[in-house]
């Protein structure tokens, strides 16, 4: 079964690129504006032996990936601070639900006088966009906790520290990872904006490049990588959420999300 | 009475705090990036007339919502034709990922070698970033759909349209509410990125050209327009969910229950 889906799944993708290739071909569109799925290729093959471009990759994922860590540490304590220290979560509430709305992008005009086009601007929309995918999750995961096993914990005698540990944590992380994973997906798209729109190193900026240059196979090729580099984000999100919660339920039990 | 004046102080505390802190910590402020918060909000109805919001802010959100309909009618049709075959869905699956996981604003460049940088783009641009959560999310939704139901949907005759719409796309809806919900940020990302790359309207190109013109303090209210408009719009959806998830909740609630 699985062997027949991942054929099939090949000859969609074939399918598509062969589509691709056609439809400039026959006239359909213009190949000035939508080159052939070949010149593409030729245009990422002339890439990947660039040094620039593996340059700009870097920038990208070093934004991405910083930004995201600050993000997951800041939403992680933030989460657990306020839903264990009593009254807090009433208080934060409709703040939380005030700022979380916000457009990150609307950040940017502030972001650009500030710190111009250094990796800061990338870092100050990363940060503020994923932060609160994983601080809303920690709080659903810390409110799930079992009161019977909190009880429990309570009076075995553990300090709050270890209900922390032994408690809260297991049962917020399957949240957490969640959170984790969509911030991942939301930083990458914060990073290239960034560079897009600000002209901060990286492949945002090669693509803007490209786009006032006319190099059409370029821009498009670079695109692709960007596609690409969110996939491989995605995949590895969900295979790190699988192994951090190999031991829980839904992992074990199998239903596939 | 007590207990509720105790919540809505919970509700109003910090958000007041907040603004008290930033009004105090700006008060004196020189730095021409961080004005006095009273500057802004004392340049607040001047720069945002009557005049500006037809001109500005309501094209923004015009388009915002014929690109996010759009997607969603067509997220949620393909999602449903998808969902609904497994050979269609293991051709289609691998092309869908990979189309999801390109960054949507790397299309604005794209959609404006076809479409130029008229309101189409926009619209272009919108629907083409917003339509992949809603489509994914639908196609899980409607391969979710309960296979009881849909044999005792069929012994009892319900065909055709009757059954895509009481049975398939009713217990797909959460599913699709969740990616219509992402679908709005993204919807608002795109729509001010699109007006920041080329426009000569919109809330995105106004801050620009605010922020360009060294305009600080019209640039601050810019961004709280678009805090605002970012709040009212999560506001109205959640309101448009509970109504149309109403069922949903309550039965979650009552299993939780029991």
């Amino acid at each position: 079964m699985k062997g027949v889906n991942v054929a099939l799944g090949a000859a969609g993708l074939a399918a598509f690129l062969a589509l691709g290739e056609a439809v400039p071909r026959l006239g359909l569109v213009k190949e000035a504006y939508f080159p052939p799925t070949s010149r593409i290729a030729g245009a990422l093959a002339d890439e990947v032996t660039d040094s620039a471009f593996w340059q700009a990759l870097g920038d990208t994922l070093t934004g991405w990936a910083l930004g995201l860590a600050i993000a997951v540490c800041a939403g992680v304590v933030a989460g657990v601070v306020v839903s264990i220290v009593p009254y807090l979560r009433e208080a934060t509430a409709s703040t939380i639900e005030f700022l979380r709305p916000i457009p990150s992008v609307a950040l940017i005009p502030l972001a650009v006088l500030l710190y111009g086009t250094e990796l800061r601007s990338v870092l100050l929309l990363v940060v503020y966009a994923s932060f609160w995918q994983v601080l809303i999750q920690t709080l659903y995961g810390v409110q799930d906790v079992d009161p019977v096993a909190e009880e429990t914990a309570r009076s075995y005698g553990l300090g709050t520290w270890a209900r922390v540990r032994h408690v809260l944590w297991p049962t917020a992380l399957p949240y957490v990872m969640t959170g984790v994973r969509l911030a991942a997906a939301v930083a990458l798209i914060l990073a290239i904006t960034a560079e897009l729109v600000i002209g901060a190193p990286g492949l945002g900026q090669q693509i803007a490049v490209a786009q006032t240059s006319q190099a059409v196979p370029e821009m498009y090729a670079l695109i692709v990588v960007a596609g690409l580099l969110g996939l491989l984000i995605n995949v590895g999100a969900r295979t790190v959420e699988r192994r951090a919660l190999a031991w829980h339920q839904s992992v074990r039990g199998e239903v596939a999300v | 009475m007590g207990r509720l004046l105790l919540r809505l102080l919970f509700v109003v505390a910090l958000p007041v705090v907040l603004v008290a802190v930033w009004w105090a910590a700006s008060a004196g402020s020189t730095d021409p990036f961080w004005p006095p918060l009273r500057t802004i909000l004392d340049t607040f109805p001047e720069v945002w007339t009557a005049d500006r919001l037809r001109t500005d802010v309501v094209p923004s959100i015009l388009r915002l919502l014929a690109g996010y309909a759009t997607a969603a009618l067509v997220g949620v049709a393909l999602g449903t034709v998808i969902g609904s075959y497994r050979t269609v869905r293991a051709v289609c699956e691998p092309v869908l990922e990979f189309l999801r996981a390109v960054p949507p604003p790397v299309l604005v460049p794209v959609i404006m070698l076809f479409a130029g940088i008229g309101d189409g783009m926009k619209i272009v641009v919108i629907a083409s970033g917003c339509v992949w959560p809603i489509l994914l999310n639908t196609v899980e939704g409607v391969r979710a759909v309960d296979s009881v139901m849909l044999e005792t949907a069929r012994s009892y005759g319900v065909t055709g349209l009757a059954r895509l719409r009481h049975l398939v796309l009713r217990s797909a809806s959460p599913q699709i509410f969740a990616g219509l919900r992402q679908a709005l940020s993204i919807g608002i990302i795109l729509m001010v990125i699109s007006e920041m790359f080329a426009a000569n309207n919109g809330i995105g190109f106004t801050v620009v050209q605010f922020q360009r013109s060294f305009a600080i303090p019209d640039m601050w209210t810019g961004i709280l327009v678009l805090g605002l408009l970012g709040f009212l719009l999560s506001v109205v959806f959640q309101l448009v969910e509970r109504r149309v998830l109403g069922w949903y909740h309550g039965l979650r609630a009552t299993t939780r229950r029991s």
